[in-house]
């Protein structure tokens, strides 16, 4: 119940405080901060993916360091989702390992799972509940006791304004309601790492800059966030390491720093990605005939 | 334009069919079907052509005709819900000329077997009239007026209660109103029919009659000339073509409405009172499932359907044998179909089914949850059932093999389908969906397993169901007693494996399955 004391200003999840995590983890003595003798927070190697004849993810290599705040860039159809859904266990990768804090996903997923929070994206909810059962339903799916639950429902309500609509259903809420209210299921069990994919979208300006504070807060007292997005800058500010996919394969991956290599990310992304069509392309467009 | 959607639902179709080799399975079952049906429809018209008696064709083809016009108007509505492959709401941000979009809708809805069908049976009607040249040429506007008002009035009524139907409250109250009647079809038909046989003298009086009708003025039209009565037959086509004029308009405000009005939102928004069934279950996963599911059970109108059939099987036997030992049959089905609620539970989820992959549970632990929403809701309505139909019947002395029995069918059903839901997923309505529309292509895969499914129960029940036979022929109290212990150990047995097994099933699949859902969406 101590966080809830903090009503006005939302505690975001401690993730790595052995008391409110869940999970009688043994392997990860350590809660501390990025050590080098802690594993990476995620890792994956050499994931491959086939949907029919295409290729959606051709050999991915990936390592988020614990504590890291890692942002994921890439074009539309890069691959992002389907590298996420593998990293989450949600999709099952033809080849390649997932480590989640060492341990190896795929072999042992209930184990895995305990450890991360996701909020996928392109998927439903179970929308006929309220968005206070949602909430509820995602902490005791995690094995958290009604007391802690219903604590941290109230805080995560509060902190991303749903608090009026916490018992409005889901299946009425708007898109960017809906987003957040996955984005709190997400974090209710307190994950040591957090996968993100596209979670500002659709969020209205005021909710997103919430949402960056939670995120940031929680990355400062130890946790992991993974974040996908296609919108540079906001990846340029928020996230201390940066990788970009496209086509299926990671083109450059490390801290922002490195890998803007002094232009802004948005002109490094260009450059790396390529495909940007200058010229008179379109030219029609600028008549206003027709 | 015209020939642009016609193009569009054949292109879906024939993507469609890339999809999946069951779509493909489903199309070439459908196509026999409606073929074989065609040729039984034209060997009959033919027959009909050939034989002498005017009147009889005329009565045969008036109320034929006009079933199947009525048929065009009310089955969609009812069996398949709106046609949700030329959704006009998808043409809203096109700029397609309104007379275009409707001539092409039209066109479009004649595309697949019913509408082939019916082209062809309209037209070989024409046939009949063979003596008569005028006849012919009537016969033949005729059937293109008929066809017309079929496409078009299932536009008409589909488009136009469409608001009415994707309204969620409309929609589950809907559900009820329209699955009673569906369900009660037999006994209705069988009233029907039997009023029929006393009632046949009437036939020709009853064509007559429908004759003056918008489903049968078109077929009327021949009629009239071949027996020379110029007036009536005039009037008969002002009456179809002015039915005709009539869809169109409803239509036309439909589709605007559609197009314009964007989604209906409800007014006042649906809430709920405090966490629910969740404040009411245990705080772990397996009561977190449960609770989830009877909340789905109750709110969700592809469950409520179940729901809501149940208590009518008791009402459906009472009409069929009335007050009989047969009446107790009703108990163990209604059991039945509670236990096989959670057949298709995963599919159901749809893609919200990530929730549950995303957590840290073993299968076992989904499959309880389920299995305890559907047995929390059906233990306590087998009973119910079994002591009323006991009742009914006045054989208390039964009560006890009847009782068991049902409970054991309910573990048994629910074991069954625990086991299943984790197997296999198919297309089914989607959360939010009409409960009717059968999503494309997806029947064969949703029969063959349901089949499959059903088949496997009871074989599985076929002990208790000989044991429970033997004492209520016998009436002996042993045997009741033995059947309502056996039932309930092997019904529990079942149940536990159904679990197991589909636990099992889930850890090694479930990743697996929501990526096949999500190819459904």
């Amino acid at each position: 119940m101590t966080e809830s004391s903090a009503a006005h200003e939302p505690a975001p999840p401690q993730p790595p405080a052995p008391v409110s995590a869940p999970v009688p983890d043994a392997a990860a003595p350590t809660g501390l901060a990025a050590q080098p003798a802690v594993p990476a927070a995620l890792e994956l190697r050499g994931l491959w993916k086939k949907f029919g004849s295409k290729i959606a993810v051709a050999g991915i290599d990936l390592t988020v360091p614990a504590g890291s705040f890692y942002g994921l860039v890439g074009p539309n159809g890069a691959g992002k989702t389907t590298s996420l859904s593998m990293a989450t266990g949600l999709l099952r990768p033809d080849f390649g390992q997932v480590m989640v804090l060492g341990q190896d996903l795929w072999a042992d997923p209930v184990k895995g799972k305990s450890l991360l929070g996701v909020l996928p994206d392109g998927v439903r909810l179970f929308d006929r509940l309220t968005g206070e059962q949602l909430v509820t339903y995602a902490g005791l799916l995690h094995g958290l006791d009604r007391e802690t639950v219903a604590a941290r429902t109230a805080d995560l309500l509060a902190a991303l304004d749903l608090t009026a609509d916490a018992r409005t259903l889901v299946v009425e809420y708007s898109a960017g309601m809906t987003k957040k209210i996955a984005l709190a299921c997400a974090i209710v069990h307190a994950p040591r790492v957090l996968v993100l994919d596209e979670p500002f979208e659709a969020v209205d300006p005021v909710s997103a800059a919430n949402i960056r504070e939670i995120l940031t807060s929680y990355v400062a007292s130890g946790g992991t966030v993974i974040v996908s997005s296609h919108v540079m800058d906001l990846v340029q500010r928020m996230c201390d390491h940066v990788a970009v996919i496209a086509n299926g394969h990671v083109l450059a991956a490390g801290t922002v720093d490195d890998v803007r290599a002094g232009a802004s990310l948005e002109d490094r992304f260009v450059q790396l990605v390529g495909g940007r069509s200058t010229g008179e392309g379109l030219a029609w467009l600028r008549t206003s005939s027709v | 334009m015209v020939a642009h959607l016609v193009r569009l639902k054949l292109a879906l179709l024939r993507n469609g069919l890339r999809r999946s080799v069951w779509q493909v399975i489903g199309l070439v079952v459908g196509l026999l079907y409606g073929l074989g049906l065609a040729v039984l429809l034209l060997v009959g018209l033919v027959a009909l052509a050939v034989q002498d008696d005017q009147e009889l064709a005329a009565t045969v083809l008036l109320l034929g005709g006009s079933l199947l016009v009525l048929g065009w108007w009310i089955v969609p509505l009812v069996a398949f819900g709106v046609d949700a492959t030329l959704d006009p709401q998808r043409f809203t941000t096109f700029s397609i000329p309104r007379r275009s979009l409707l001539a092409g809708l039209a066109i479009a809805g004649l595309v697949g077997i019913p509408g082939l069908v019916t082209v062809l049976v309209a037209l070989t009607s024409v046939t009949v009239w063979w003596r008569t040249p005028a006849a012919v040429v009537a016969g033949l506007v005729g059937a293109v007026l008929a066809v017309a008002l079929c496409v078009v009035g299932s536009r008409a009524t589909t488009t136009a209660l469409a608001p009415l139907v994707m309204r969620r409250k409309v929609r589950e109250v809907a559900t009820i109103a329209v699955l009673i009647p569906m369900f009660l079809l037999g006994p209705i038909m069988g009233a029907v029919g039997s009023g029929l046989e006393s009632i046949s003298d009437t036939f020709p009086e009853v064509a007559r009659t429908l004759g003056w009708t918008p489903f049968g003025a078109p077929w009327a039209l021949a009629v009239d000339v071949a027996a020379g009565q110029w007036a009536p037959a005039a009037a008969k086509l002002a009456i179809g073509l002015v039915t005709l004029a009539a869809l169109l308009w409803v239509w036309d405000r439909a589709l605007t409405r559609a197009l314009t009005g964007g989604e209906q939102r409800e007014g006042p928004r649906a809430k709920a009172r405090g966490l629910g069934w969740f404040d009411r279950f245990p705080a772990t996963p397996v009561g977190a499932v449960a609770a989830r599911s009877l909340t789905y059970w109750l709110r969700d109108p592809r469950y409520a359907g179940a729901v809501i059939l149940v208590p009518l099987v008791p009402v459906l036997f009472l009409f069929l044998g009335g007050r009989q030992l047969s009446l107790l049959l009703s108990a163990p089905i209604g059991a039945l179909l509670f236990g096989w609620g959670i057949a298709a539970d995963i599919a159901y989820d749809s893609t919200a089914f990530w929730t549950h992959v995303a957590a840290p549970i073993r299968g076992t632990v989904d499959r309880w949850g389920r299995a305890c929403a559907a047995l929390a809701l059906g233990a306590p309505a087998t009973l119910l059932m079994s002591v009323v139909v006991v009742a009914l019947t006045g054989r208390w002395d039964l009560i006890v093999p009847v009782v068991g029995y049902s409970l054991g069918v309910l573990a048994t059903a629910t074991g069954a389908s625990s086991f299943i839901s984790a197997r296999v997923v198919y297309p089914v309505p989607k959360p939010g969906e009409n409960p009717f529309s059968t999503p494309q292509g997806s029947q064969t895969a949703a029969m063959v397993s349901q089949m499959a499914g059903m088949a496997g129960i009871l074989l599985l029940a076929l002990p208790s169901t000989a044991l429970a036979v033997a004492a209520v022929l016998t009436g002996s109290m042993w045997l009741g007693l033995l059947t309502a212990v056996a039932s309930i150990a092997l019904g529990g047995l079942f149940l536990v494996l159904g679990v197991r097994m589909g636990g099992v099933q889930y850890d090694t699949r479930a990743p697996d399955l929501l990526t096949t859902m999500r190819g459904f969406a």
